[in-house]
């Protein structure tokens, strides 16, 4: 059974933590963080006018450092004209499209992800707060559920690795706890930034599992839960990892 | 878009050891790479670097398939006088990037 975040805080391991030493040391000064030419992207992005509306998101935001702080801790949250949880790159996305009538942009283009990296950056040191009351707890509870489900052609669930074995080896690599803290992150393997949803459908289709498509409901209840399980640990982003 | 990080102090003393490190955005194809068609995907990498400090040439390096994506380069040179530090990748493909920022030596 999944312990209560609260009571399991010592217990709880970033990514970070399982890192090599050169790895860390990449994520611990912003000169040597390939993430954060995602970062820069997103900050000219964030001042530049787009859509129908020759709208930038500065101009109704106004300077991302102050109005966007602790933004991504509370993501996803719920929304209430969708009736559900919208992850962060949603939430740009539902912006371009109604205030800045411009056109959705694509799930792990480059643009959605140096925009979500520079807003994440904004509450990095800041703890994950997700809220857990009657709109998010269905979808909450949804994602806890899609995470303690064997699934796949290995019949494999989320916890057997991630709670069950974590600290241990897969292929030489270790298994971590899956806390997101850092997302979206530069991973050495992709060579690349890559979303929360990337890495999910990484472990999917690790596992055999039929990944969902980015965007998809199942995919949000689940980074929902996620970040849930993370409340108060420290957010990272843009984080390195192996 | 931004596609380079460099960073080194802006305000050194003269004869004072500086550390610059710079970061250019880029894929990185090694040409030993097929597709699932078998035909050859071509190398496009990043080929050279150098790094001058008022038009004099203080830091170069070469670039092989082996390279990663988006590299990062650290080196250290003596702060000699105020000016501009260049910073130029060539590559494949007409692949060129030059960026230049201001030192000041006292």
């Amino acid at each position: 059974m999944l312990a209560l975040p609260a009571s399991a805080d010592e217990a709880r391991r970033s990514g970070y933590d399982f890192m090599s030493r050169a790895t860390r040391a990449m994520q611990d000064e912003d000169a040597a963080n390939t993430g954060m030419l995602w970062v820069k992207d997103g900050e000219a992005l964030w001042n530049g006018k787009a859509g129908g509306a020759n709208r930038a998101c500065a101009d109704c935001h106004g300077d991302a450092v102050a109005s966007m702080k602790g933004v991504a801790t509370r993501y996803p949250a719920f929304d209430a004209r969708m009736r559900r949880p919208v992850s962060l790159e949603q939430r740009i996305n539902l912006c371009r499209t109604e205030k800045q009538k411009a056109t959705p942009l694509a799930h792990e283009g480059p643009d959605l992800l140096a925009l979500s990296a520079y807003i994440g950056m904004q509450s990095r040191g800041m703890p994950i707060a997700i809220v857990m009351d009657e709109n998010t707890k269905p979808f909450l509870e949804a994602g806890r559920e899609t995470f303690n489900r064997r699934q796949g052609q290995l019949n494999l669930s989320c916890a057997q690795c991630h709670e069950d074995n974590w600290g241990r080896k897969l292929a030489g690599n270790p298994i971590t706890q899956a806390h997101p803290t850092g997302y979206p992150l530069y991973r050495l393997e992709w060579q690349g930034v890559g979303s929360l949803q990337r890495r999910l459908r990484n472990c999917l289709v690790g596992t055999r599992t039929q990944a969902y498509a980015y965007g998809a409901p199942e995919f949000v209840d689940l980074e929902l839960f996620l970040m849930w399980r993370a409340n108060g640990m420290t957010l990272e982003t843009p984080a390195v990892r192996p | 878009m931004a596609r380079t990080l460099i960073t080194f102090p802006a305000n050194a003393r003269r004869g004072e050891i500086i550390e610059v490190k710079a970061i250019v955005a880029h894929e990185m194809e090694t040409g030993f790479r097929h597709t699932q068609l078998g035909e050859a995907i071509p190398r496009d990498i990043i080929t050279h670097f150098t790094c001058g400090y008022n038009g004099v040439e203080v830091f170069s390096a070469t670039f092989y398939p082996a390279i990663a994506a988006n590299p990062f380069i650290s080196f250290s040179t003596v702060a000699t006088e105020s000016g501009t530090l260049s910073f130029n990748w060539i590559g494949d493909n007409g692949f060129s990037v030059t960026e230049t920022a201001a030192i000041s030596v006292s």
